[in-house]
């Protein structure tokens, strides 16, 4: 396969988002060891950047109150990045005294989301993320932004592609070295994600762009697809597609990063990440939550005694 | 980069037959009749509905005659079976049977396997179907089996499915559908596989059939889109399981596959709210859950 020939990357770096927005979407509350034990294992699978926790209340995410002790617990394997959720200052402050050396911010290009989510505008929510941006800039510590509803909201309904671009240039002129935008409930198709992603390379370069896909309509594979013609090279996936959506019951969440590796195997893109152990991490955690695994790569594999 | 979209793309649905073939369940004659029926209100075009294959081999299909005489069949709407040889296709054409399709396969092993023969073997058996068809204007579709890769031999080579692909479209089938029968392909590997197909039959007559095993068939048919493929299989509420991966899925759900061309703005004629309800009756019938995404998730929101 020769990717370069296809028009695509010839590297995707893939950002694990299972043990924080795949955990924080699960029911069962999982005991800090095995959130420890899973990181460990996706570090050794050869993922260039895992996200680890989020240093919010305990009172509103009760699956992350063992963030310090999670931060502080885990295997930190050289070249690794392990970033956690810092919503406000004071979860900055607490993410770097645990030993945090990345943090994110979680913006939305919906005002309704962002007031149902974090209870204020997103005017208001730019202004609390400068705070961490200045402190994380005093320190040199990088900062990933993340725009959620990119693709359509679950009280708004359509998004325009303008706004995604709007809050995503605000979120990268204020130091975020990143930005992965969100199809937070999935209902993205290849169409509506390149009108967004034109909209928003206008703004940000394509090397600070990232895409954050839910399968909640199948479509994530197809979007990250589409995303990967027009020259992103960034992929935000989880483990085993851990983590539900929160907006349709039943319904699945992430893509699960299998599923995302088989694919870009299948197309000759280079990962430095090795699917079998990630399935093996995926087999764990889902273990331990005793549940079945989203991933089809994974379901496939062990029907066929590939496993 | 993206590159341009058909306008309109034919789905032809195969959940009756190739759906249903592959559940452990079997379903009784009066709701494979309605689940037919069901379908023919979407604004489906082409809805394959059952199999004149010995029932000894395939028990599910065992009431072909009369599902065949006990659908309605409406105007503008094609009923295509499976005819595995001449004598599949007299029972066929006796049945009413107005469109035939006939089964070959990329993979020596796999043929072996499945019917029995050697590729050249079962070429020959087709070629009296086909001749039998057309003195009877009857249409033949084929299908190549195992483009992507085969559950015996593995890997396929491009240019052996070219050569399969060519044979059935010279013997006189309208339409080709390459199928990814253990659903092991890629967006690279289907890229590759039409293009060198495409150089033996033309696009117009190209269809894809994506198993959703690995979890890769919107993206392989998108790809497929991009080159100028205008003909999806898929089957409502994902019914029919891989045979070769027990547990693991098989065919694409119709309804994932309607939601991506209409959000692509390609027009279907499908109404994806009936297709839905569908679904849900047979997944009811079946007493299983949908593995149609968009049916999940639709439900909730």
């Amino acid at each position: 396969q020769e990717p370069q020939a296809s028009g695509l990357p010839e590297y995707i770096k893939i950002v694990e988002v299972g043990p924080r927005d795949g955990l924080q979407n699960e029911k069962v509350i999982v005991p800090t060891e095995i959130k420890i034990e899973l990181i460990n294992q996706l570090s050794k699978a050869g993922l260039p950047a895992i996200e680890v926790t989020s240093f919010v209340s305990s009172k509103w995410v009760p699956q992350m109150a063992d963030h310090k002790e999670v931060m502080r617990g885990i295997e930190r394997h050289p070249g690794v990045q392990y970033p956690v959720l810092t919503p406000n200052l004071q979860g900055f402050h607490s993410a770097i005294a645990a030993g945090a050396t990345e943090v994110s911010v979680f913006g939305a290009a919906s005002e309704s989301f962002s007031k149902m989510n974090i209870n204020c505008s997103i005017e208001e929510s730019i202004e609390r993320f400068e705070e961490v941006t200045k402190s994380a800039r005093n320190m040199n510590i990088p900062v990933r932004g993340y725009v959620s509803c990119a693709l359509g909201c679950p009280y708004e309904g359509n998004v325009v592609p303008d706004k995604v671009a709007e809050v995503s240039k605000r979120l990268y002129s204020m130091g975020c070295y990143e930005i992965s935008l969100g199809d937070t409930i999935g209902v993205g198709t290849p169409g509506s994600m390149k009108k967004m992603l034109e909209a928003v390379m206008k703004e940000i370069p394509l090397s600070a762009l990232a895409v954050h896909c839910h399968d909640t309509y199948g479509q994530a594979l197809a979007n990250i697809l589409t995303a990967m013609q027009m020259g992103v090279a960034v992929v935000d996936s989880s483990v085993a597609g851990l983590g539900g959506c929160p907006y349709a019951r039943g319904a699945t969440g992430n893509v699960a990063t299998e599923d995302v590796i088989y694919m870009l195997n299948g197309l000759g893109i280079n990962t430095g990440v090795n699917l079998c152990a990630v399935m093996e991490a995926g087999n764990f955690i889902c273990t331990a939550l005793n549940k079945k695994t989203n991933s089809k790569v994974a379901q496939a594999s062990f029907s066929a005694g590939t496993i | 980069a993206t590159g341009a979209y058909p306008k309109r793309v034919k789905v032809v649905e195969v959940g009756p037959r190739d759906g249903l073939q592959n559940e452990k369940n079997l379903v009784p004659t009066p709701v494979k009749i309605n689940l037919i029926n069901m379908l023919s209100e979407t604004g489906l075009q082409v809805i394959e509905a059952t199999s004149f294959v010995s029932p000894k081999w395939v028990p599910q299909m065992a009431d072909h005659t009369e599902v065949l005489q006990g659908i309605t069949k409406c105007p503008g709407i094609s009923y295509p079976v499976l005819t595995p040889n001449l004598r599949g296709f007299q029972a066929a054409v006796a049945a009413g049977a107005k469109e035939v399709s006939i089964f070959g396969a990329a993979s020596e092993l796999f043929t072996q396997k499945n019917i029995n023969c050697s590729i050249e073997e079962s070429l020959e058996r087709f070629e009296e179907v086909m001749r039998a068809a057309r003195e009877a204007s009857i249409p033949v579709r084929g299908y190549v089996s195992c483009v992507l890769g085969c559950p015996y031999e593995g890997k396929i080579s491009a240019a052996k499915v070219a050569e399969v692909s060519k044979k059935m479209y010279s013997m006189g089938c309208y339409e080709i559908s390459l199928g990814d029968t253990i659903g092991v392909g890629t967006p690279g590997s289907m890229r590759d596989m039409l293009a060198v197909v495409m150089g033996e039959v033309p696009v117009g007559a190209l269809a894809v059939h994506c198993h959703d095993t690995y979890g890769q068939a919107l993206a392989n048919i998108l790809v497929a889109l991009q080159m100028g493929v205008s003909v999806v299989d898929a089957s409502v509420a994902g019914l029919g399981g891989c045979p070769y991966a027990q547990g693991a899925s098989g065919n694409v759900a119709t309804e994932d596959l309607v939601y991506m061309l209409n959000g692509l703005g390609i027009h279907t004629g499908v109404d994806l709210q009936k297709l839905m309800d569908t679904g849900t009756f047979i997944c009811n019938a079946l007493n299983r859950k949908t593995n149609s995404k968009v049916s999940q998730a639709s439900c909730r929101l």
